[in-house]
């Protein structure tokens, strides 16, 4: 009872929505556009690698999308205009991003503050440092990044499997692992399912709060130079609103935002099933880019009521049950 | 408990004046005011005028927070109530205007509010819904144009005066008092505190507690949407894109200035509207003093973890224990 059934939903969603999408416009089913459908949502499929932990574990992390924009901000002024090597300048993004994580969760542990209002002064403070360092969109030239982008896999058919998309790739696995295989997953589900249960069965709930915004903001910090690499550009109003992208595919992906149910390959899926739904506009040509909003609001509306009815249905068995004994 | 100033309103008066003070050190002329075609004119008015959407948000979402709960679509709700101003506005009269762009914002209240008293949905998860789809639906509504307007009656609504007060501030003030009068001049308002404060034990005790959360969600709706059609008779035009973009945001946390817990059960309306007006205070205070306007959000960021620290009964638990050590030692 892992919430296997949610996540064959959004797969059975995804297969029959790209079946659909094949059928009216047969060059999707290419994979050209399969490999630009990884390559155009990797930031995304890092950051919702991030958010499921924290969405698992009962929390919300609303700072995603600012982090992402303070980090190609710092990144393009330290390569472009302070001379840092771009490997340091990653590392030092990467430290910084990851201590911004446990400073959230920190408080949020220490002074018992919920979640969502913690992450929203993060959100602020990250947006807000992001335009203290700059408000113009700074272009990197580095020739780190015109390597990276060169570098693909070809696959059958044409395709290209660019490095952004194998680094998204290997996280989402990478993320799959630590939460299915690991304690640490497990502590996770814990937290989610009841902190005060967590507690007494021996989880150390404050580390492991400030561990998992810890990774939430990484995984930010991660996909912020995945996103440099993807427009070759830091820019302080990059990625706004991408914290609503990000919950949105975890959602359709089968995690229950009360926490406690989840994985990270559903999330993939939410992500694909975003994307899918981004290039059906675009081939379809006709269609402005908001009807992508209208269909993740319906999307989103439809599993959030699914997990209702499932809920209410896991339920019901159990009052009777209690009612047979007594 | 009093409705017009409670003693624990205190707090946020002594920081709005001292915002104040700041203002003034930092832009001489800001309490000057100046009468001029019947209206009144001055930074203290710039206030009150930009303040009036983040004000009337605060307004509605107080009292969906004093549920437990918490409406982020108001921004969205904004948007799309705009719009619907925005497109009949020069095709019809103003009754008609108002009255689709408040119904708008009345059915989307309604959303919210079955989604969350009668499905049982988490509020976040319920008004994320809109809050993404929304948008959607105002770009719908103005084909993803900027639509703009020239009726005279709905931009007097953003433009005039009354009694040499700004449109705006007036409908805002006659909302607080309205909503005042409804809430606490009747039981309406210990009843949605007890709604927030156990939901369960209310219903018990044979508060309707169903009732109470939809009908403050639709009342949050129909706020936003006045909230709405202000902001684009203000700027005479609807923008889907960045119509009320983020005010939710700033909307909560004019309600957590204010003193309310996000933890439900207590609520002041005019403490809420105090929180919008010292955000607006602070944002024209650094307009004023030549910082870039990019200082605001980290000045938003650092006031809204001061006031959640003071909040916190953890971190009052731990200042007093630090000052007994103190003391003690002393």
């Amino acid at each position: 009872m892992k919430g296997l059934p949610p996540v064959l939903i959004t797969a059975i969603v995804l297969v029959a929505g790209f079946a659909l999408c094949a059928m009216q416009f047969p060059n999707i089913a290419s994979t050209r556009v399969v490999g630009n459908l990884l390559t155009d949502n990797a930031f995304l499929g890092i950051v919702a690698t991030g958010m499921t932990f924290v969405i698992i574990s009962g929390g919300i992390d609303l700072s995603v999308g600012s982090v992402i924009g303070f980090t190609t901000v710092f990144v393009a002024l330290a390569i472009e205009r302070w001379g840092v090597p771009p490997l340091v300048a990653f590392t030092a993004i990467l430290l910084l991003s990851a201590g911004f994580g446990a400073a959230m969760g920190a408080v949020i542990h220490v002074f018992d503050l919920p979640p969502f209002i913690v992450t929203l002064a993060g959100m602020f403070l990250a947006r807000g440092a992001s335009f203290l360092l700059s408000t113009e969109s700074v272009p990197i030239t580095a020739p780190v990044y015109s390597t990276v982008s060169d570098f693909a896999l070809r696959m059958p058919g044409g395709g290209r499997l660019t490095a952004i998309a194998i680094i998204m790739l290997v996280i989402v696995i990478g993320g799959a692992l630590l939460l299915h295989l690991t304690r640490f997953g497990a502590n996770v589900y814990a937290l989610g399912g009841s902190r005060a249960t967590a507690s007494l069965m021996g989880v150390a709930v404050g580390k492991m709060t400030v561990k998992i915004y810890m990774l939430s903001s990484l995984l930010a910090g991660i996909a912020g130079i995945v996103f440099s690499f993807y427009t070759s550009a830091g820019y302080s109003l990059s990625a706004v609103g991408v914290e609503l992208d990000t919950i949105a595919a975890v959602v359709i992906g089968g995690t229950l935002l009360t926490g406690g149910q989840g994985s990270v390959i559903g999330t993939f899926l939410g992500v694909l099933i975003q994307g899918l739904i981004q290039t059906y506009i675009n081939f379809d040509g006709t269609l402005s880019s908001w009807w992508t909003k209208i269909a993740t609001g319906i999307l989103l509306f439809a599993f959030i009521a699914l997990q209702q009815g499932l809920v209410a249905l896991a339920r019901r068995p159990v009052r009777k049950s209690a009612g047979a004994t007594s | 408990m009093t409705a017009l100033l409670p003693r624990r309103g205190l707090a946020q008066i002594l920081a709005l004046i001292v915002i104040l003070a700041v203002d003034r050190v930092v832009s001489p002329q800001f309490f000057d005011l100046r009468l001029q075609d019947g209206r009144l004119f001055g930074s203290l008015i710039d206030v009150l005028n930009r303040g009036t959407p983040v004000a009337l948000l605060s307004l509605g979402m107080v009292l969906v927070i004093a549920t437990r709960g918490i409406d982020l679509s108001v921004g969205a709700v904004m948007a799309i109530s705009g719009a619907i101003a925005a497109s009949l506005a020069d095709s019809h009269g103003l009754p008609i205007v108002l009255g689709a762009a408040l119904g708008a914002g009345l059915v989307c209240g309604l959303w919210n509010g079955f989604l969350v008293a009668v499905l049982g949905m988490q509020p976040i998860v319920a008004t994320l819904i809109l809050m993404v789809a929304g948008r959607g639906i105002a770009q719908l509504i103005t084909e993803g144009r900027i639509v703009t307007f020239s009726s005279p009656d709905l931009v007097w609504l953003g433009n005039g005066a009354v009694l040499g007060l700004p449109v705006p501030v007036a409908i805002a003030l006659g909302m607080l008092i309205l909503t005042g009068a409804v809430v606490r001049g009747s039981a309406l308002g210990l009843l949605i505190e007890a709604t927030g404060g156990n939901a369960r034990a209310s219903e018990l005790a044979g508060v309707g507690t169903r009732a109470m959360i939809l009908s403050v969600y639709v009342w949050c709706g129909v706020c936003a949407a006045l909230a709405g059609v202000i902001a684009a008779a203000d700027i005479m035009g609807a923008d889907a894109n960045n119509a009320g973009l983020w005010l939710e945001l700033d909307a909560i946390l004019a309600v957590v200035i204010g003193g309310t817990s996000l933890f439900g059960g207590r609520f002041s309306l005019v403490l809420a509207v105090l929180g919008a007006l010292i955000i607006q205070t602070m944002n024209t205070g650094i307009l004023l003093s030549g910082y870039p306007p990019e200082f605001n959000l980290l000045v938003k960021a650092v006031v809204v973890l001061a006031v959640l620290l003071l909040q916190s009964p953890k971190f009052a638990g731990i200042a007093g224990t630090a000052a007994r050590l103190r003391r003690s030692k002393a």
